[in-house]
Formats: structure tokens, C-alpha cells, sequence
């Protein structure tokens, strides 16, 4: 307990720190700003962020990641509430709800509940990741290969299964990506794969411009493709009222929606592939389900936007529980952040917790703080919000393109990286055109060369032998749970096939 | 012609525009320019391996301490890619006038062997050696073997049970392993080498009772062996490092000889003018020499080993021979 007493007072100390201060703050700006314009994701402002924290100490560069997050997910309320267009995807699920309290004229009411109750389930995702991860830590460090191995491939099925409702087009996401982290030099024998001749491509594609292309780039096509269905705000809404009028008393009226919200939030996010979006629908109509008033829902009832809006805050701290015990990221945005971390020194797994603990605790305490922080910025925020909304798209897409091209050139000084960022960019656009989902493509981009790498280890261990993979207790337990998943997908899915074949046989007769 | 301070990543962009007229302001006063004293504009220094790792953090230390001395900025530009080959050449291939050095590693020393590259120390003019860190051999703390050579006895009783790890195929780690179980003429299958991605995740194997031996640096084990789940067999090099008195070298444990590690020192082309070498070599021998220079690097656990030019070449010498016999000896060389 002495111990962990110490450990906390340093990471106070390294929380009260100018430039650590500066750095939470203008993230923070930044995330309200991305997230508060209908189309710009947190994904996307944490891609663009990644140059930036190259600069920073590795505790500022996470704190930029956390607090911007954090921010964006939650002013992607506003718009959603004041023009019904949401700021980000996760707040997608209650967007018609807050809406149709805005028009009863129930504006305050909607972002008050949404901000509080967003603050709410992200404490409590922090706090879970403050003592799960090094409860999950110590029991981690008697993971060798072959328990990795299983781990980083139900991420990935995770990722085909649940990040997407179409399995298929889920699994060719999933093998898009895999084939992505295949190009570079094999692992084992440095024979080069997929370079074309190019010395660049022998080290393998370069992860931060392809999320910079995959979000950004893709993001300001999809602004610019659809434009023309874009409305126009005509009727500028009254001026928000008092916000945390009565909030008090609805978010513990609504208390175990509140609750339930923040725990399955977290469990989600902490699932390798699902973040706040999948988290947000969940909530939304689990909180319809079990409602006493399932009608008042669609109308501008509170009660199921206060469950998602925990929801997908507290998700994003879950997310941050893999990431940091196993280096398996929960979701896109600690995709990157598990990618900023390795350059940074800090390899995510079970040694960072023996190596780095008050670093650790300092990132613990950047949560809480960001998630306080999130009342008093929020508050600002919603008072901003109209002016913003007003920017024309098109100034805004050149602004993030630059941004684009200048972080993607920054991180090698490279043009090829520049290129690679605008390919892309194209491809995902072109992808995101055909209904492929993205989360897949980065986890398979991610875990593949963890999957590759760790076969190939536990292989040489076990001298080739594949019972290997099942004599240690612990990788055999996760194997069995591993190959359960996949037999139950592909029956479900085999059956799901058969069903539609048959209906389609009968809307033919 | 630029003023910018040592990391402003996006001026490069601005500095790649203005090469062309660089070029023909040079051009139309070269007599001038060759009359100045060196330096008079920043010098950029190139590291082979990307930002934030170890050959970054110690080549911005250098950096930092070389701009004091020579009082112009001292740029550092990553130029990653090929396992450092891209930034290696690059620094070979720049213009010998001494506005163009880089940081050189361990790698150098391997490239001709494992035919990833026909780079050697020869394709450069070797400026300063500021880092050594020998290779040691680490066990499990409780369970494994007391000193080398009960792991040696071990090893031939029972052939390619004990698995090694450390790093990739004809890594350092790889070959120095290698390497010794050759100089003791042990056959190589004896221990199977496990690739992994590096330090951290062999010596993840070794905690977790997957592996029996992890070759890697001493700073690299550091925490593992601090939380007492790894323990220090031998180092291999030629004398005891004063920071770990007690652990043996290879020779006074089984009276072997043979030692391998990790380098990095600073390069210029081949064929830079005798003036400009001799400046540079000055101003790093007062740098790594400097107090400054050791407590920056002992922050990050990296030794400090100093050599001139002269004693550069012989210890490059000595590693590209070392180097060939262990790539040899694991049936890696080509």
C-alpha cells in the first residue's frame, strides 16, 4: 500500500508539469473543435495528432491522445443535438433523440444530460483501467508466445465478427489488412515481401500515414461526395439555456441507466475492434429494452441518450486496457496510440507495468483529469458551437488537407510516406463506397505481424510441433475458447447464408 | 542560407526548395565558399533508425553537444527504412564537405555478411565511437543454471532442448550466441535459436518459462533482472564493465575468448578533405568526452566508449572480422 502510495505522489508530480498542462489543454481544444464538426471523427483528429506528440515527452503525448479523445467523442453530441448531423459516429446512435428535444425546445436538457452522463461513464472507465490493467498486468507476464499468439488472434476475429454486422465484408477487411502488414521484410528470414523494388517498402508500410489517409483524407472525400445532401442550417436554434439546470436530478432519476451504460461501455471498449460507436447502439437500445416507457423513446426522452452517452465515453478507457496489458489495441484511436507509444519508448505488455509504474499511474490520473476537465470545456463548448457549424466545409477539408500532408511528411521527412497517406485515402474512400468497414482493416494491419510474429516463435520453441499451441494451461485454455468463436461464427454465419437462400428461394416463387 | 534549430521537422520541407537555388548560389561563388572557414552553415546529421529509439536519443545528444561546439546548428534527420540500410547509404553517399554525417550502428558491421548490402565501414570516413554495449547472457533467476558452465554441461547433455532468444534471425543477439557456442565448438542446433522481435519480448518468453537464455545488452535486461526474473550469466567483452563488477566476461568463465556488442559512432563519407575531418573529429572528442555527454547517456543505461578516428577504424576492423566469423558460424554469411 506504501508502495502504491509512492507511486501515486510521483505521478502527481509529473502531472503538475507547464508544458504537460499546455499540452492537456490545447488537445483538449482540438478535440472539441474536431468533434463538434459534423463528419470529422476522433479517429481522425488522433491520426493528425500523431506528428504533433514527436515533440512531446511520451506521458504529453499520451495525454494529448486521452484528452483530445475524450473531448472529441463528447462534443460530437452538440451538433448532433442543435442540426441533427453528429459531430462523430458514436454519437450517431442518439442523434434523432437529442434532436427531437431540441425541438421541444429541450436543447439544454439534451447536451446537459449527455455531457454529465459522459463524464460520468468515462470516470468510470478510468477507474476500471486503473485497476484492471495491473491486475491483468501481473497475471500477463506468465504469457509467452503461444498465449499471445492465441490472444492476438481472437483480436482479430473480433475485429471480422463484431466490428461489423456483415461478416463478410468484415472478413475482407480483415484480410486486406493482414495482407497490408505482410509487405516489409519476413520477420523470420528478412527475405523482403511486397516491396516492388521499393527501399522504402522494406521496412514495411508506414502506419501513421495510412490512418492519416484511411481517416482524414477518406473523411474530407466523403464531405466533399456528399456535399450536395448536406443541409443547410436555415433556422438557427435559440440560444442553449442553462445546461446544468435539473441535470442533477434526471442523471440520478436515470442513475441505473447511467451505470449500466459506463460497464457495458467498458466491456466493449475493451474488446479488441469495438469502440464507442458499437458501444453507443448497444446502450441505446439496451436502455429501450428495459425501459418502463419503450414508447416515449424517438421522441426526446433523456433516458436513453444519458445510457449511451456514458456509454461511448467509458468505452474509450476501456479501450486502454489491452492496449496497454498486451499491446492489443480496444479500438482505432488506441491503435494509434499503441503505435505512439512504441516510438516513444514505453512497448506496451506486462514489463511496462514493472518498468514505468508511475508513468503508468500518471496516464491513469490524465484520465480522470481530462474526464473533469470535460465540464467546464464542454460547458465552452456549447456556447462556441454555433459559430463553428457555420464554416464552410470546403475552407475546413483544404485546412486538414494541408495537416494531412504535413504530418504524414513529417514523421520520416518523407514524400513516399506522402504518397502512401494519399493512396490511402483514395482506397478507403473507395472502400468505404462498397460498405467495407475500416476497424478491421487497421486491427489486421496491427495484429497481423503480432499473430505472424508469435506462430513463428512459439513454432521454433515447440520444434515445429503444432500440440504445441495447446500444452501450455493457459494458451490451451485460449485456444479452445478461440476455435469455439470461430465454430460458432462460421455456423451462424453457414445458417444465416442457407435462411436468406431460402428466403430468396421464396420471394422468387 | 537556413537558420532553423535542431528538430523543426517541417523546415525541411522549405530546406528541399531551396536546394535549387543553394545549388546556384554555389555555384556562382565557389571560390568564395571554399575559402571560409568550415563550418559556416548547419550541418545536418543523419540517423539511420526512426525517432525515439535508442540510436535517435543518442544521436540528438551528440547533436546537441556538437552545435555548442561548433556553433552552428546541427540538424538530425531520421531517414528510416531496410533494417538502416536507406539512412546508411544515404550518409555514404552525401557530399564528402562535411555539412553531411550521420550517426553509423552495429548493423554496418553486418550488412556485407548477411548480403543485405555491400555497405562496410570502408564506404566511410569514421569520425568518433561514443557507445559499446556488450552482449550478456541472461537465464531465468531461479530456475536456470548458476554460471555459464553448468548451462554449457547442460547444453551438451541434452542437444536442442535449451532454446535461446533475443532478437531476429542473424541479429546481434542471434550471432553473438553463435558466435560463442562456435568458439567452444558446440554445434549450433544444440541450443535452436527462437526469432523474436527483440529485447523485451525474449526476455517475456524467458519470465513466462517458454525459453532458458536471452542474449541481450545489459541496459535491455535491466528491469527484468531488478525484478529479479532474469539473471546475468557472463558479458562478452574483454574486461568486467564497472557498473556490473561481479558479472564475469566469457573469458574468466570458461577461458574462451570472445566478446560481441552493440556500437554507434559518427560518419562522414569517404573522401572528406583532411582539415574538415580533423575539425569534426576535434569537436567530437571534446563532446563524448564531455561530463555532460556521460550523464545524458547514462540516463538512457547507454556506456560511453570514446575512440578517435584512428582507434575507430582498428575497432571497426575488429567487428567486421567478429562479425564474419559469427554470421559464419550461424550459416547466415553470404
Amino acid at each position: 500500500m506504501e508502495h502504491f502510495f509512492s507511486q501515486l505522489s510521483a505521478a502527481f508530480g509529473m502531472l503538475a508539469d507547464v508544458q504537460l498542462i499546455s499540452v492537456v489543454l490545447v488537445a483538449s481544444a482540438f478535440g472539441l473543435f474536431v468533434g463538434a464538426i459534423p463528419g470529422l471523427t476522433a479517429t481522425m483528429a488522433t491520426a493528425l495528432l500523431v506528428p504533433v506528440t514527436f515533440y512531446m515527452t511520451p506521458l504529453a503525448a499520451v495525454a494529448a491522445i486521452v484528452s483530445c479523445t475524450a473531448m472529441a467523442i463528447t462534443a460530437g453530441d452538440i451538433p448532433g443535438c442543435l442540426i441533427r448531423m453528429p459531430g462523430t459516429p458514436a454519437s450517431a446512435a442518439y442523434t434523432d433523440e437529442t434532436y427531437a428535444m431540441t425541438r421541444r425546445g429541450l436543447a439544454a436538457q439534451a447536451l446537459g444530460s449527455s455531457l454529465v452522463s459522459s463524464v460520468i461513464g468515462g470516470l468510470f472507465g478510468a477507474i476500471v483501467l486503473m485497476i484492471a490493467a495491473p491486475v491483468l498486468a501481473s497475471y500477463a507476464l506468465r504469457f509467452s508466445s503461444f498465449e499471445y499468439f492465441w490472444l492476438a488472434l481472437m483480436g482479430l476475429s473480433c475485429a471480422a465478427f463484431i466490428s461489423s454486422s456483415d461478416l463478410l465484408r468484415g472478413m475482407i477487411a480483415l484480410l486486406i489488412g493482414l495482407f497490408l502488414a505482410t509487405v516489409g521484410m519476413d520477420p523470420l528470414t528478412g527475405t523482403p515481401r511486397f516491396d516492388f523494388g521499393f527501399t522504402a517498402l522494406l521496412g514495411g508500410l508506414n502506419f501513421i500515414p495510412i490512418m492519416i489517409g484511411m481517416f482524414a483524407v477518406c473523411e474530407i472525400m466523403n464531405n466533399l461526395a456528399t456535399d450536395s445532401e448536406r443541409v443547410r442550417i436555415k433556422e438557427i436554434p435559440k440560444p442553449v439555456g442553462r445546461i446544468f439546470a435539473g441535470i442533477g436530478g434526471l442523471i440520478s432519476r436515470y442513475r441505473r441507466n447511467t451505470a449500466r451504460g459506463a460497464v457495458l461501455g467498458t466491456l466493449i471498449g475493451a474488446l479488441p475492434g469495438a469502440g464507442g460507436d458499437l458501444a453507443a447502439w448497444m446502450s441505446y437500445s439496451l436502455a429501450k429494452r428495459f425501459s418502463k416507457t419503450p414508447e416515449k423513446f424517438g421522441t426526446g426522452h433523456p433516458e436513453g441518450v444519458i445510457e449511451a452517452g456514458a456509454a461511448n465515453n467509458a468505452a474509450l478507457s476501456g479501450a486502454w486496457v489491452p492496449a496497454l496489458v498486451f499491446g492489443i489495441p480496444g479500438d482505432a484511436v488506441t491503435a494509434i496510440a499503441v503505435g505512439v507509444l512504441i516510438m516513444k519508448g514505453l512497448n506496451p505488455g506486462p514489463q511496462l507495468f514493472e518498468s514505468q509504474a508511475p508513468t503508468l499511474y500518471a496516464i491513469y490520473l490524465i484520465f480522470i483529469v481530462a474526464n473533469l476537465l470535460l465540464l467546464p470545456l464542454g460547458w465552452l463548448a456549447i456556447r462556441l458551437a454555433m459559430p463553428l457549424l457555420r464554416i464552410p466545409p470546403h475552407q475546413l477539408s483544404a485546412v486538414i488537407l494541408m495537416f494531412c500532408i504535413l504530418g504524414s511528411y513529417a514523421i520520416n521527412n518523407s514524400i513516399f510516406d506522402i504518397g502512401v497517406m494519399l493512396l490511402f485515402g483514395v482506397v478507403s474512400f473507395v472502400l468505404g463506397r462498397l460498405g467495407v468497414p475500416k476497424g478491421p482493416i487497421i486491427l489486421g494491419l496491427v495484429l497481423g505481424p503480432m499473430v505472424e510474429m508469435n506462430f513463428l516463435t512459439s513454432m521454433a520453441i515447440a520444434d515445429g510441433r503444432f500440440l504445441g499451441f495447446f500444452e501450455r494451461p493457459i494458451a490451451g485454455g485460449l485456444g479452445v475458447a478461440a476455435i469455439l468463436i470461430w465454430g460458432f461464427v462460421l455456423m451462424r454465419a453457414l445458417r444465416g447464408h442457407s435462411d436468406k437462400a431460402k428466403h430468396a428461394a421464396k420471394s422468387d416463387m | 542560407m537556413n537558420i532553423e534549430t535542431s528538430t523543426r521537422k517541417p523546415m525541411a520541407l522549405r530546406r528541399r526548395l531551396l536546394w535549387p537555388l543553394a545549388a546556384l548560389l554555389t555555384a556562382a561563388g565557389l571560390s568564395s565558399t571554399a575559402l571560409a572557414a568550415y563550418p559556416d552553415r548547419p550541418i545536418t546529421l543523419i540517423v539511420p533508425w526512426a525517432a525515439g529509439g535508442g540510436t535517435d536519443a543518442t544521436g540528438r545528444f551528440v547533436a546537441t553537444l556538437l552545435e555548442r561546439e561548433l556553433k552552428q546548428p546541427v540538424n538530425v534527420v531520421n531517414r528510416t527504412g531496410g533494417g538502416g540500410i536507406v539512412g546508411h547509404t544515404e550518409i555514404s553517399n552525401a557530399k564528402p564537405d562535411g555539412y553531411t554525417i550521420g550517426v553509423v550502428t552495429t548493423e554496418l558491421s553486418l550488412y556485407r555478411w548477411l548480403g543485405t548490402s555491400q555497405l562496410t565501414y570502408a564506404n566511410y570516413t569514421p569520425l568518433v565511437l561514443y557507445n559499446t554495449d556488450p552482449v550478456a547472457i541472461h537465464v531465468q533467476a531461479e530456475k536456470g543454471p548458476k554460471n555459464l558452465n553448468e548451462l554449457i554441461s547442460a547444453v551438451k547433455a541434452k542437444p536442442g532442448v535449451m532454446k535461446a532468444s533475443g532478437a531476429n534471425l542473424g541479429g546481434l543477439a542471434h550471432l553473438s550466441v553463435a558466435g560463442l557456442l562456435t568458439s567452444m565448438n558446440i554445434p549450433l542446433a544444440s541450443m535452436p535459436w527462437v526469432p523474436s522481435e527483440g529485447a523485451t519480448p525474449s526476455l517475456q518468453l524467458l519470465a513466462s518459462d517458454a525459453i532458458e537464455v536471452v542474449a541481450t545488452t545489459m541496459p535491455e535486461a535491466q528491469t527484468m533482472v531488478d525484478a529479479k526474473r532474469a539473471r546475468t550469466l557472463v558479458i562478452m567483452a574483454s574486461k568486467r564493465d564497472p557498473v556490473y563488477p561481479d558479472v564475469l566476461t566469457v573469458k574468466e568463465a570458461v577461458g574462451v575468448d570472445w566478446s560481441l556488442g552493440a556500437w554507434r559512432g559518427i560518419a562522414g563519407p569517404k573522401g572528406m578533405p583532411a582539415d574538415v575531418t580533423t575539425r569534426l573529429a576535434n569537436a567530437l572528442r571534446k563532446v563524448v568526452n564531455d561530463p555532460e555527454f556521460k550523464k545524458l547517456m547514462d540516463s538512457r543505461k547507454f556506456g560511453v566508449e570514446f575512440a578517435d578516428p584512428a582507434g575507430f577504424v582498428s575497432y571497426l576492423q575488429t567487428a567486421q572480422e567478429r562479425f564474419g566469423v559469427a554470421a559464419k558460424a550461424a550459416g547466415l554469411a553470404k
